[in-house]
């Protein structure tokens, strides 16, 4: 197994199969087409998200209004600063300042844990006010059931939408949000509505996702920021930092999709 | 292009035998070694899903009842399609053949990431131990995954789909490193307009494998999310759409029939050369056919749905752009059957699977054609044509496709000669047995016989008993071929030269089997590599 990388502090690694400046251009090459993975990824959420926000408009605002707009803003700005850093760690590996390297994703990856720190506040938020899915909650069961009766509106006539009995959908159990701040008698009518669930169900899929992919790349980031400690970074060599940041900024991006369509239906 | 590296005295030393510990295989980074194991590893799973079909076909044989309850018949489809699909044919070609050939072909040392290739061997394992339990759970919803009736069965659907995700993650990283591999690592000039038609096609598929399979992914996921939370986006009773669901797949799930198919048609671009002794006709038109066919194949998804519902808007676009597949299809059949046009032909075992490829794939384009015309789609959706068309595609494209790269190339991996009237006799069996077992079928999906059913009326049965049969001909014919060819591997004296049919291409003009390293130094190109017509000496054999 000679393609074994060594790795000299300073150099690039030096793998059997290619010259380094090859292997420079084919990492990116590689990383911007897992990035087009990604998009791709996320494009099925949002292609969902699209269209059922057109066909159930009503539900999706008055749904999106249960969430706080200004945790959402929060986390935009503390993403887009943490991006920013990173795109000046990236700089720092290019001039071969490994301690400034370090410092900066130090900060880039703190920025990820205050947005996972925020997003831990809205969803425990949502579990109290019992906006969170699952199958088994039956003392709610029985209240779902009761003020499912006239829960039918005008939103949208989609065919699919058809009447179903009592509790009939309850066989997953979505809790009413009864004690959900602010909502009028029609929006808690919506509530119990499919759709209603729908989009947090969109919600739930589209942020975990998000989330999951900002713990992945505080990880990677945490890595490059140990390579950095070790002084591995040079003029001739910054390949990781420059992906890690790249996928930072994919995560970003993405967030700043998420933050105005989950947030800002109107 | 000198055959110096064939020329150097390298010892006995090759990529086999330089390290020989089991170790050593498991802990490999070497492209060569990673596709023989995926080779016994799919190999594995198209024995077990061929004894599957042989099952159903053995069922099939009469009317009413026999040996299978209805339900056990619909695990059993499902057990054939999702180890055929996910297990057997996707991997297929390109992670085997392209696996092992692709750094040859361009005159490289390895793919451009060795360990990740590593990494898409062992999430495919994980995906395939996964999928064989949700199998034996076991799952009835067919290979599709259909909602909302895969939302509500109470068989293994989360396990499954589970195993699809993995398994598709492998697919999207060898697709990956296929791209760079070609972007970055061809040897001094090799040029785009230099490159092996595999190579083009195996780029093709990499594209198709990288961008399509994302979305069925998440599809898939979605999915899971469903059964367990609710969420409601496919079942029409949450308010959701199961059409969403079937466009969500076949996003994915038209594109990966090109992923089987595509590679194949690259390795009878390389072999109808050879074997002609001619130049490739048209050589630059069948690269650009492979581009062409893998673009147009993402546009085309919903000719699976021209019943499910859609729009008539969309069901005719749908329609008139399949209609464009067969274009850049045809060029390629035109430019092959072009190639043998005067040419030296030797009836060689690879020559003999090609030639059954083109046959066979004509018969599958043009019923593909049937299926994509609207009016004629209403009577024949979901009958027996379709699975009739669907198998000449796959089984009489894809997998003779493999079939035949695994003969040509057998001399390069593994340095033995296969016995060739074994090989000949197996061929016909294959041959022979595949058209008795579809081409009643065609008959059968005309005269109404629906897909899926585990029992018919009377008057089919005679369609039925002339497949069940051929698909037991096909069945020896398949397995007198693969044991010829392991038992040469592992028996025959026959050693193979470096470049047994004279070729012109890289990857012959290294030792049979290659160095660990594939060259001794670096090739450096000069022209592409189907310039055959001037006499090579010592002939062709």
């Amino acid at each position: 197994m000679n393609s074994a990388v060594e790795t000299i502090p300073g150099e690039p690694p030096h793998a059997h199969h290619w010259t380094s400046v090859n292997a420079y251009h084919g990492a990116k090459l590689g990383m911007w087409l897992f990035l087009a993975t990604e998009i791709l990824l996320f494009s099925v959420l949002f292609t969902s998200f699209a269209i059922y926000r057109f066909l159930y408009l009503g539900e999706f605002h008055s749904a999106s209004l249960q969430l706080d707009w200004r945790m959402g803003a929060t986390n935009t700005a503390v993403l887009i600063i943490s991006s920013f850093t990173a795109a000046l760690a990236m700089d720092a590996a290019q001039h071969g300042n490994n301690k400034r390297v370090r410092n900066l994703l130090l900060f880039t990856v703190a920025c990820g844990g205050i947005f996972l720190v925020v997003k831990y506040f809205e969803y425990s938020h949502k579990y109290d006010i019992g906006l969170f899915p699952g199958r088994t909650c039956p003392e709610v069961h029985a209240d779902a059931a009761s003020g499912h009766g006239d829960s039918h509106h005008g939103e949208s006539d989609h065919g699919a939408k058809a009447d179903h009995g009592g509790g009939h959908h309850q066989e997953f159990c979505w809790p009413t949000g009864d004690n959900a701040l602010g909502l009028s008698d029609a929006q808690k009518e919506m509530l119990v509505s499919n759709n209603y669930k729908m989009y947090f169900g969109l919600y739930y899929c589209m942020t975990g996702l998000h989330a999951l992919h900002v713990i992945i790349g505080m990880a990677v980031l945490s890595w490059v920021c140990l390579l950095a400690s070790r002084g591995r970074f040079s003029e001739k060599y910054y390949t990781p930092v420059e992906l890690g940041a790249l996928y930072w900024h994919l995560v970003d991006l993405i967030w700043i999709y998420l933050f105005p369509l989950l947030y800002l239906v109107d | 292009m000198s055959e110096h590296a064939a020329a150097a005295d390298h010892g006995n030393l090759n990529y086999l035998n330089h390290e020989t510990t089991l170790w050593s295989w498991l802990s490999t980074v070497d492209h060569k070694r990673i596709g023989i194991m995926y080779l016994f590893t799919i190999t594995i799973f198209f024995i077990v899903g061929g004894i599957a079909a042989l099952t159903m076909r053995m069922e099939l044989a009469s009317a009413g009842p026999d040996f299978l309850t209805p339900d056990q018949y619909n695990v059993l489809f499902t057990l054939h399609g999702a180890i055929m699909i996910f297990l057997f044919i996707v991997p297929g070609i390109p992670a085997t053949m392209g696996n092992f050939l692709l750094p040859l072909m361009i005159g490289a040392k390895d793919v451009a990431f060795p360990r990740l290739n590593l990494l898409s061997y062992y999430i495919y394992v994980v995906g395939a131990i996964m999928a064989l339990f949700a199998l034996l759970n076991p799952i009835d919803t067919g290979w599709t995954f259909y909602a909302p009736y895969s939302t509500q069965t109470k068989s293994a659907v989360i396990l499954m789909t589970g195993a699809a995700f993995v398994l598709g993650f492998s697919s999207i990283l060898t697709g990956l490193n296929f791209v760079v591999t070609v972007h970055r690592l061809r040897c001094p000039g090799m040029t785009w307009d230099r490159l092996p038609v595999f190579v083009w096609a195996l780029y093709a598929t990499a594209v198709i494998q990288t961008l399509a399979t994302p979305v069925v992914g998440m599809t898939l996921l979605l999915l899971i999310m469903e059964r367990w939370l609710g969420v409601g986006i496919f079942d029409p009773k949450m308010g959701g759409d199961p059409v969403l669901f079937e466009h969500f797949f076949w996003f994915y799930s038209h594109p990966v029939v090109y992923i089987m198919v595509l590679p194949a048609f690259g390795v009878v671009g390389e072999i109808i050369p050879v074997f002609s002794r001619k130049p490739l006709f048209g050589y630059k038109m069948v690269c650009y056919a492979s581009l062409a066919i893998a673009l147009v194949g993402f546009l085309v998804w919903a000719h699976h749905m021209l019943v499910a519902g859609i729009s008539d808007t969309s069901a005719i676009y749908f329609s008139v752009i399949t209609f464009g597949v067969a274009i850049p299809t045809a060029v390629k059949v035109f430019n092959w059957v072009s190639t043998m046009y005067k040419g030296s032909i030797s009836f060689d075992t690879p020559m003999l699977y090609a030639m059954a490829f083109i046959f066979l794939f004509m018969i599958a384009g043009t019923t593909g054609v049937y299926l994509a015309t609207l009016a004629v789609d209403v009577f024949y959706h979901d009958t027996y044509f379709v699975v009739a068309h669907f198998h000449y595609t796959i089984q009489g494209g894809a997998v003779i496709g493999l079939i035949a790269a695994l003969h040509f190339w057998f001399p390069k991996m593994t340095g033995k000669m296969y016995n060739e009237h074994i090989a000949k006799i197996a061929f016909v069996l294959v041959f022979v047995g595949f058209n008795l077992t579809f081409l009643p079928q065609f008959v059968l999906g005309m005269e109404g016989m629906p897909r899926r059913y585990f029992d018919y009326l009377p008057e089919f049965q005679s369609m039925h008993r002339l497949s069940t049969v051929g698909a037991l001909v096909n069945g020896f014919g398949y397995t007198f071929a693969l044991l010829n060819l392991l038992f040469a591997w592992i028996f025959s004296k026959r050693k193979a030269s470096a470049n047994p049919y004279h070729s012109l291409s890289l990857e012959w003009q290294t030792q049979s089997p290659p160095i660990h390293d594939n060259f001794v130094e670096t090739p450096t190109v000069t022209d592409y590599p189907y310039g055959y017509g001037t006499p090579v000496e010592g002939g062709a054999h």
